[in-house]
This record gives C-alpha cells, structure tokens and sequence, in this order.
C-alpha cells in the first residue's frame, strides 16, 4: 500500500472509536469518518454559488420571461414560450399592467462571480476526486451495482418510501451514485457551456460552443432547463437528506462524521 | 512532535508568502498587460477582472460571428429610447446635416467630422446580432465607417489606452480599450439593413461593439475621446454603466 493509500485508509477507518455505552444491551454508537474535508468544503462553497445563482439567474430572466429557439428572439418575434410572470422591462408584453423594478445589474455582477467561484471549485473538486479515488470509490457504480436486480431492489425500496439502510449512512447506494456522476458530468458541463455560448466574446474565440446548440436563444433556453433540472435535484436532495434523517447527514456533511447506532454481538 | 509542528509552520509560512507574493505578482501583470478592468473594486471586482482578463487573452483579435443575408431579423427590431433631447430634436429637424462628430484627447490632429465627411469613407458592413443583457436579440446588416480608421486619421498616441464615447444624451457614455477600438468590426455606423440608420436603431451615428452586449454599443455618438487613464470620467468607473451598477465589461 502507498504511503497515499495508507494516508487515506487511516482517514476513513483510523479515527474510528467505540463509544462506550451505559448499558451493554443498548445499541453503541461507532462514529466513522464520513466525508473527507475537501468535499465538505467543496459542497458547502457550491452550495452558497447555486443560491447566489439561483436567485440571481431569476433577476435576469424577469427582464425578458419569453424563451426561444435557433439564432434570434425579441418582443417581435413569436416565443417558443412565455413564463406567465410580470416583467422588469415595459417594452415586453407580459399582460400585467405594472413593471418590477430592475435588478440586473448586481444580479448579472453576483451571477457571473458566483459562476467563476463554482466553477474552480468544482475544477478542484474533480481534480481532487481523481487523485484520491474518491469518484472511483463513493461515486462510480460498482460492478455489483449496476446488475438490473441490484437497481430494481435500490429504485423499489425508494418507491416504497423505506428507510435507508444503515450502510447507506457510510456510502452511496447506485442510485444517488448514478444522480451524482449525472449532476457533476452532465449537468454542471452543461450548464457552464450553454452559459458560455451566451458571451458574445466567448464565441467569438469558439463559435462551435453556440453554433452546435443551433444559435444563441436556443442556449438560452437550454441554460434555462438545465437551470431548472438542478433545481429540481436540489429538491428531490434535500427532501432525501431530510427522510435519512437531517441532523445525522448534516453532521456528516459538516464535521465529517456519520455515528451509526451498531448492536452488540 | 516539536519537529513536525515547526516543520508544519514553516511550510504554511512558506507556502502563505509564496501566495501572497504570487496574488501581487500577478495583480502587477494584470494591471500591466492591461486585463483589469476600472469597475475592480468592490465585492465583485472578483468576477469581473476575471472574466475580463480570461476573455483579453482568448479573444483579442477573434471575429464576431457574422451571418448570411437571409438570417436578418425580420421585422427589425428596436428598443425603447430614452426621450430625445432638444438638441438632438434640432439637428433632426435639419436631417442631420449638422451633426457632428468631434474627437480629441490622445490625438496628434483632433478633429470634427460631419456625417457627409464619415460617409465619404469606404463604407463597411457586418451583417452581426445585437445582444441585450436582458435576453433578447436581434441580426441586422451595420454600415459604416471602422472606429480604426477615425483613429489612424486623427494619429492616436501609442500611450492612448481607452476610447470614451459620448452619447447627445449627457447621461450616456461608454469606454472601450484599445482592442476593442482598434477591433475591425466595431464600426461607427450610419446604416441598417441598407437604408439610414433608423433613429429607433440609433441614427444617425451609433458605436456598434459586436464583441459586446447591446447597453455598449451606444447611440446618437457625438464626441470620442482617446486616454490613457479613465480616472477622469465620471466616478473613474470607466462608463456610465457601473455608476449605474451594470459591469463596464460586457463580453460577458
């Protein structure tokens, strides 16, 4: 074994300890290291981004709520849809008979520092679960994982609303394995390209970043979607934590210790 | 355990200086490559000079996306403008004869040129879309006059860094450096779609920035100036726009 690998096996297991207990009959509690300090604190930087650029990303599209599809778009032109939402801008015919004040200019400023922030974030983040295995280990399905039974008991055992497992508690079950590599491979890429083929400086160094998604507008309201498909993930995420239970996953996320109560044998 | 937390010490204390040395260095080279920009300050200051600093180095001399004739927005669509003022309404009612442009600053011939003088020049077009910050755009056909070949006939100095441009609307008023000014598609431009440039769409003189969002390619141009510094316009924010809390860099 490496002197890496030694490192990073004594993180995980090393700093294991029995708590004693008051009486041998009740469960004990052994506290396993959870989460290693880069991911926690690389999740809790994305987390502060994603509502920086949630909320500023909202400010933006109220100044045009209307998406369309190819090169161009504009109060002339039929959209593809509309957001049934009043505007900040008069000119957009919205049917409502006010105007919200406008708040893009903090909102494109926030919008465009946060990007930079997550972005090297997760850059440092992917680096670093490369070299230490990380994503090979919590995060890539193992072979077992991916068999149609292994997934079928996973995916039924979710539909049933049961309560996750205790080794759920120390490592990922295939399906937050396989929604995890899809929010940081497909998803994140996905919204930092069609972010970039909106820069009418950036595409003029790579037009091929616009001219694939079939214009402008058209990456418009892709960045839209896959906006709203991280929200969604945001949810479905923190409704999970809540279920598995809030303060324990918190704390893992936190401190980077997940206590599982352990019978005695 | 004395070694290791000294040796722990030193190496933080090593590695803090070198961070701290290496941030001032590459602040000095930004600054002095010219890939900061004037709105820096602040808690967005950050964000901006990245990307304005990221987007200096890739994209210096890349061209806008041109597009075909038939690409051209049909309608053609104009934003809403400020109301106009009492001098742009007199020179309208004489069709603009009398408008001037006047440049002067870092120039070793500062000088004035009437609309009939720009377009006595070869004329360019750039069939080029215009982008708004709020999500909308639209493709048109620009003629004009390139901003480079105002500023070789007026002889800019080899220290100019800047071009500011004024707006007959006192309240507007753009900057771009040098590889914008000298850009071949920013142009100063007189005519949309082959026809006047509609006052809707900026007529008669309009800057027209490709390479940037809308809000810089600003309308009813009346007056260029060529610095070095933007220290003494306005706040020192470098345009109108961050005084108004919008990013002077837009390129996003």
């Amino acid at each position: 074994m490496s002197d890496v690998r030694a490192t990073w096996y004594h993180s995980r297991v090393g700093d294991s300890a029995c708590v004693p207990s008051a009486a041998s009959a009740v469960p004990t509690t052994t506290v396993i290291s959870r989460h290693s300090a880069l991911v926690r604190i690389t999740h809790w930087i994305t987390t502060l981004c994603f509502f920086a650029l949630l909320i500023s990303g909202v400010e933006i599209v109220i100044s045009h709520p209307r998406f369309y599809w190819g090169e161009t778009g504009n109060d002339l032109t039929p959209p593809l849809f509309k957001l049934p939402i009043p505007a900040s801008r008069a000119l957009v015919p919205t049917g409502y008979g006010y105007v919200l004040p406008d708040q893009n200019g903090w909102s494109r400023y926030l919008h465009f520092q946060s990007a930079w922030v997550v972005v090297l974030t997760g850059l440092l983040y992917v680096i670093f679960g490369l070299f230490t295995g990380h994503l090979r280990k919590d995060l890539l399905p193992g072979k077992n994982d991916l068999s149609w039974q292994a997934f079928s008991t996973t995916l039924a055992g979710h539909l049933r609303f049961e309560r996750p497992s205790e080794a759920e508690a120390w490592s990922y079950n295939v399906l937050q394995r396989l929604t995890y590599m899809f929010v940081i491979f497909v998803l994140f890429p996905l919204v930092i390209w069609t972010g970039l083929a909106m820069s009418p400086a950036f595409v003029s160094a790579v037009p091929a970043t616009v001219t694939v998604l079939g214009g402008q507008q058209s990456a418009r309201t892709i960045h839209f979607f896959v906006s709203l498909s991280l929200l969604l993930f945001l949810l479905v995420h923190v409704v999970m934590v809540c279920l598995a239970g809030f303060r324990r996953r918190m704390r893992a996320m936190i401190t980077g210790r997940a206590a599982t109560p352990m019978e005695h044998t | 355990m004395s070694d290791l937390s000294r040796r722990k010490l030193i190496t933080t204390g090593l590695s803090a200086t070198a961070g701290a040395l290496g941030l001032g260095v590459a602040a000095r080279i930004a600054q002095r490559y010219g890939l900061v920009p004037p709105d820096h300050g602040g808690i967005y200051g950050l964000g901006e000079t990245l990307t304005y600093a990221s987007q200096r180095l890739l994209t210096r001399h890349s061209l806008a996306r041109e597009f075909p004739r038939s690409q051209i927005s049909k309608p053609p669509f104009a934003n809403e403008i400020p109301p106009l003022n009492e001098p742009f309404k007199r020179l309208q009612a004489g069709g603009f004869a009398d408008w001037q442009l006047s440049v002067n600053g870092m120039v070793a011939r500062p000088a004035s040129f009437s609309l009939d003088q720009l377009k006595s020049y070869p004329p360019r077009s750039q069939i080029t879309q215009l982008q708004c910050e709020e999500g909308w755009s639209y493709i048109a056909e620009w003629i004009g006059v390139p901003l480079s070949h105002i500023l070789q006939l007026v002889e800019v100095h080899p220290q100019a860094r800047y071009v500011v441009y004024f707006s007959i609307d006192p309240d507007w008023w753009e900057s771009i450096d040098m590889a914008d000014a000298l850009h071949p598609q920013t142009f100063l431009a007189y005519g949309m779609n082959g026809d006047e440039l509609p006052v809707g769409n900026g007529g008669p003189l309009r800057l027209r920035l490709p390479r940037q969002l809308g809000y810089k390619s600003v309308k009813y141009i009346t007056h260029l100036t060529v610095t070095d510094s933007l220290k003494g316009f306005g706040k020192g924010l470098g345009s109108a726009s961050p005084e108004g809390g919008y990013a002077w860099y837009a390129g996003i």
